[in-house]
């Protein structure tokens, strides 16, 4: 047994994907990193097969009129709509986008492509965006996930071009000689440049360049000649009669835009604290090699101080990392699946409702008390019918002053209610899945491979007389599900 | 020995050896001292979610624009509580005229930010971070206070929202504030002897290498819940309040939020919402059963404090991420609109009443009220003035105060 390799294998796994499966546990011993990062990489480049969320009802009614969020409807389609329909729509897709977010959740955990969808949940908080529109979310997620493990200039470019993005940055309200910045802003300060490395008339000219940058009803990109404006702009020292096309071209063009984004990934996949000198070699690849994702991820993940063990253990799981990390670690079916919706926005990543344009901003910001003590509840939730009686803030963008889902009798949801009042986790753990790999290990070895399984710290972090304190020792099996809880209920557990 | 509250707090070694020393000893160190040192100053935020309709909240009951870009929503004079001959107070809020009545309550027009934004998320984070609408920081105003105020508090229990999540308004950089919505479930954590066990075998080992890592932020956080949990529980069952709380979940978080003021705790910030007013449709209903809460709830709260001599050191006030449109719409609604009224309640208040002029609402831009008064100047005033901070390097920026406290 090589335990440097399996903790290895392990880190991978967790960085590239969504950690190891119960499945996984002999293969981990045996086979090298870099072998392994060649699976990974071979079943990231299988194109993502497209979750179907936004329900009939929503694709009609889009067809007719766009109602987005609240507050970005079209002077027309107020008029269109009464209230009472708009709300139906809004009712109706933020069903839909619930829906949605849990087919993923689904992929993140059960799927193969492992690399690609990380991959994809990464650029979902890089390009914020957050539109209660089922259709263009989910339209946007495919190109996300399509592009996810491909060229970073066909993703920028899908996703500016998405009737999502154009909406939430009101690029519809960007018309000639009433130009609106907002888009062309978040395009250079959030999807590629970062600030410092433009100015205030670089934002007005390329704003100019992308009027005429709209979307039909189904969601599909339209360019708009007659509100485009053709004059010359000057962009970043270059001069001309520029294109959004051109402009983001221009932007490809800079080197800092490989530096923003490897920077980026580099904090995300590797460490938050950045470490310069490897970001400037990586980057210097990633330009040269003309944005090629999979050669930055292979960079990264087949380097050797990837594998460091200041790398090792040292990042706070996102929520979505750590909720999907638990369904593979212990093979799970959920029979309330939406309580994973309330878990999302308990634990603060409710995935198509990022906090803001800039998504979330991840590290310690995951963690505070309540947000620490719930994901030191969750493993014993899993296990148990103990219930949690907490309840998620409200959000009026998509309640639209309903009141509160959760709490109300009369939108009647899959979600089992306790009659003390609180939720609970109705799983079922298919624990022959764990338990087999583990027959030919002993009573006494049980304890260190259960540790170095679940947990990416160094042995010993977590103490182990604390540990024995949720520990059930009537027989072998009850030990192992006791003790698989009691590691996953430790501050060690957040981390990988 | 009489400790000023302020130097009680910020003296960790002093507050550490004060929490040692039990309640009974301390209560003998006679009525000047009392229980709670005086000048103690707690802030109450009361968030109003979902957009208020400030306009039906303090009513221009002689603007003729207001009838008419009203006609069904608009609240005739003689229903309003009337604060003077051109201002009343919407019909459910009788103890806020009580508080105006007795010099307690100040009210603040057309409050809001340049650039506003309709979203409601967009303009909440925009008023719980105190950016610019034009930036966007990952940090609350009341978090970065803690960040100034409490490196090296004794407990992380300066700021509390009274809630099961932290908002981000009590998210700073370095410290976060706790969120609890009832100090015995706090308290009463089922895994709580496993995870005191292994946060003091984790502390023991305290590795001077293992700092800064984020497996001690995670132990930092556990501890420092568990021990506040412990703290805030005790403190909470310390004093009986006498007074009797409405029913509702904003009477509970008040009574929650008076128990703590009265008692010994080193909180300076409470935070608490309630919602929705995001009253697209069938608007009067819904607002004046919203306003009935807040108003039993506030009336039970100052009552409370005034009975035990605190309402002296207590500010509450109310905010919403915008207010809404000046025209109803077609729903016996409104829109989400701008510029809002805010209120000031608290024994402490140096200017009270109306501090500026009704809402202009010949002046309006795209039908929406223009503001007048940046938020910003709120909190700069508030930090300062209040609880004694440094608002510039809070704020980022230097605000003009105002003259209310």
């Amino acid at each position: 047994m090589d335990s440097t390799k399996q903790r290895h294998n392990q880190h991978l796994l967790w960085r590239a994907g969504f950690g190891p499966a119960a499945a996984d546990l002999d293969r981990l011993r045996h086979i090298n990193p870099d072998k392994l990062y060649k699976q990974l990489e071979k079943q990231a480049k299988q194109k993502p097969v497209p979750f179907d969320a936004a329900s009939d009802y929503i694709k009609t009614a889009l067809l007719q009129a766009a109602p987005a969020m609240e507050g970005q409807l079209s002077p027309e389609d107020k008029k269109r709509y009464t209230t009472e329909q708009r709300r139906l729509i809004n009712r109706q897709s933020n069903e839909d986008i619930r829906k949605l977010s849990l087919l993923w959740l689904d992929e993140m955990a059960k799927g193969e492509g492992q690399l690609r969808e990380k991959l994809a949940l990464f650029w979902h908080g890089h390009f914020a965006c957050r539109v209660n529109n089922s259709l263009y979310q989910q339209m946007l997620l495919q190109d996300i996930r399509e592009h996810a493990f491909g060229n970073f200039g066909d993703l920028l470019k899908a996703v500016s071009k998405s009737a999502s993005m154009l909406t939430f940055l009101n690029n519809q309200q960007n018309r000639k000689k009433r130009p609106n910045e907002n888009f062309a802003r978040e395009v250079l300060e959030l999807f590629t440049m970062g600030r410092g490395h433009y100015t205030e008339t670089d934002i007005k000219e390329s704003a100019r360049a992308f009027t005429g940058w709209g979307f039909e009803k189904n969601g599909s990109f339209v360019f708009r000649p007659k509100i485009h404006d053709e004059d010359n702009k000057t962009f970043l020292g270059q001069s001309g009669a520029f294109t959004g096309d051109d402009i983001l071209d221009i932007i490809l063009k800079q080197r800092q835009t490989a530096v923003y984004i490897t920077e980026k990934i580099y904090r995300y996949f590797v460490n938050d604290r950045p470490d310069a000198a490897r970001i400037e070699w990586l980057a210097g690849r990633f330009y040269a090699g003309n944005y090629h994702i999979p050669g930055l991820m292979r960079d990264i993940f087949t380097s050797d101080w990837f594998y460091d063990e200041e790398n090792i253990g040292a990042q706070i799981k996102s929520p979505v990392a750590y909720m999907t990390g638990i369904r593979r670690l212990l093979p799970i079916t959920i029979q309330n699946e939406e309580v994973q919706v309330l878990l999302q926005r308990l634990l603060g990543q409710w995935l198509f409702n990022p906090p803001n344009v800039a998504g979330w901003p991840g590290g310690t910001a995951w963690i505070d008390s309540s947000s620490l003590m719930l994901r030191l509840r969750i493993p014993g939730l899993v296990k148990n019918e103990e219930s949690i009686n907490i309840k998620p803030k409200g959000d009026d963008d998509v309640q639209m002053g309903r009141k509160e889902m959760l709490e109300t009798g009369t939108v009647a949801r899959p979600r089992q209610k306790k009659p003390g009042g609180g939720y609970q986790i109705l799983a079922q753990i298919d624990w022959q899945q764990l338990d087999q790999p583990l027959e030919r290990v002993s009573q006494e070895a049980l304890y260190p491979t259960l540790e170095q399984f679940i947990l990416q710290t160094p042995p010993g972090s977590a103490d182990a007389a604390s540990l024995q304190k949720l520990v059930v020792q009537t027989d072998r099996p009850a030990y192992i599900h006791s003790l698989v809880i009691a590691f996953m209920s430790t501050p060690e557990y957040q981390l990988c | 020995m009489q400790i000023g509250r302020r130097s009680f707090i910020k003296t960790g070694v002093l507050a550490t050896t004060a929490l040692l020393v039990p309640r009974f000893l301390r209560a003998f160190e006679g009525p000047a001292a009392g229980i709670v040192p005086p000048g103690n100053k707690v802030l109450v935020v009361l968030q109003l979610s979902g957009g208020n309709d400030g306009l039906n909240t303090l009513i221009p009951v002689r603007n003729d624009n207001y009838y008419r870009m009203r006609p069904t929503l608009g609240m005739k004079m003689d229903r309003t509580l009337l604060l003077n001959d051109e201002t009343g107070l919407h019909p459910e809020l009788s103890h806020f005229k009580a508080l105006y009545d007795e010099g307690h309550l100040a009210i603040l027009n057309e409050v809001g930010y340049p650039n506003p934004d309709r979203s409601h998320f967009r303009s909440m984070d925009i008023w719980q971070s105190a950016s610019e609408s034009s930036e966007v920081w990952q940090t609350g105003w009341l978090g970065r206070y803690l960040d100034e105020a409490c490196q090296g508090c004794a407990r992380p229990t300066q700021a509390l929202e009274i809630d099961d999540t932290l908002s981000l308004a009590l998210k700073g950089e370095l410290e976060k504030a706790i969120a609890l919505k009832d100090p015995k479930l706090l308290y009463n954590n089922s895994h709580k002897a496993y995870l005191q066990s292994l946060s003091e075998a984790h502390n023991k080992m305290a590795h001077a290498a293992h700092h800064e890592q984020p497996v001690d932020y995670l132990y930092k956080t556990m501890t420092g819940t568990l021990s506040s949990a412990q703290y805030i529980f005790e403190e909470s069952k310390a004093v009986n309040s006498t007074v009797s709380y409405p029913k509702t979940e904003l009477g509970k978080n008040m009574k929650t939020i008076a128990s703590l003021i009265l008692s010994d705790i080193n909180t300076q910030v409470y935070y608490v919402s309630v919602g929705s007013f995001d009253t697209h449709t069938n608007q009067q209903a819904q607002q004046a059963r919203l306003f009935k809460q807040i108003n039993e709830a506030l009336a039970a709260f100052t009552g409370d404090l005034k009975a035990n001599n605190r309402f002296d050191d207590v500010l509450v006030f109310t905010f919403s991420e915008f207010g809404r449109r000046v025209a109803e719409n077609a729903s016996g609604g409104t829109d989400h609109g701008t510029a809002n009224c805010m209120f000031f309640a608290g024994g402490g208040l140096k200017e009270k009443g109306l501090l500026n002029a009704l809402p202009d609402l010949q002046g309006l831009k795209d039908g929406d009220l223009q503001y007048k008064v940046d938020f910003k100047q709120v909190y700069a005033t508030v930090l300062k003035q209040w609880l004694g901070a440094d608002d510039r390097r809070i704020l980022g920026k230097q605000m003009d105060y105002l003259s209310f406290i």
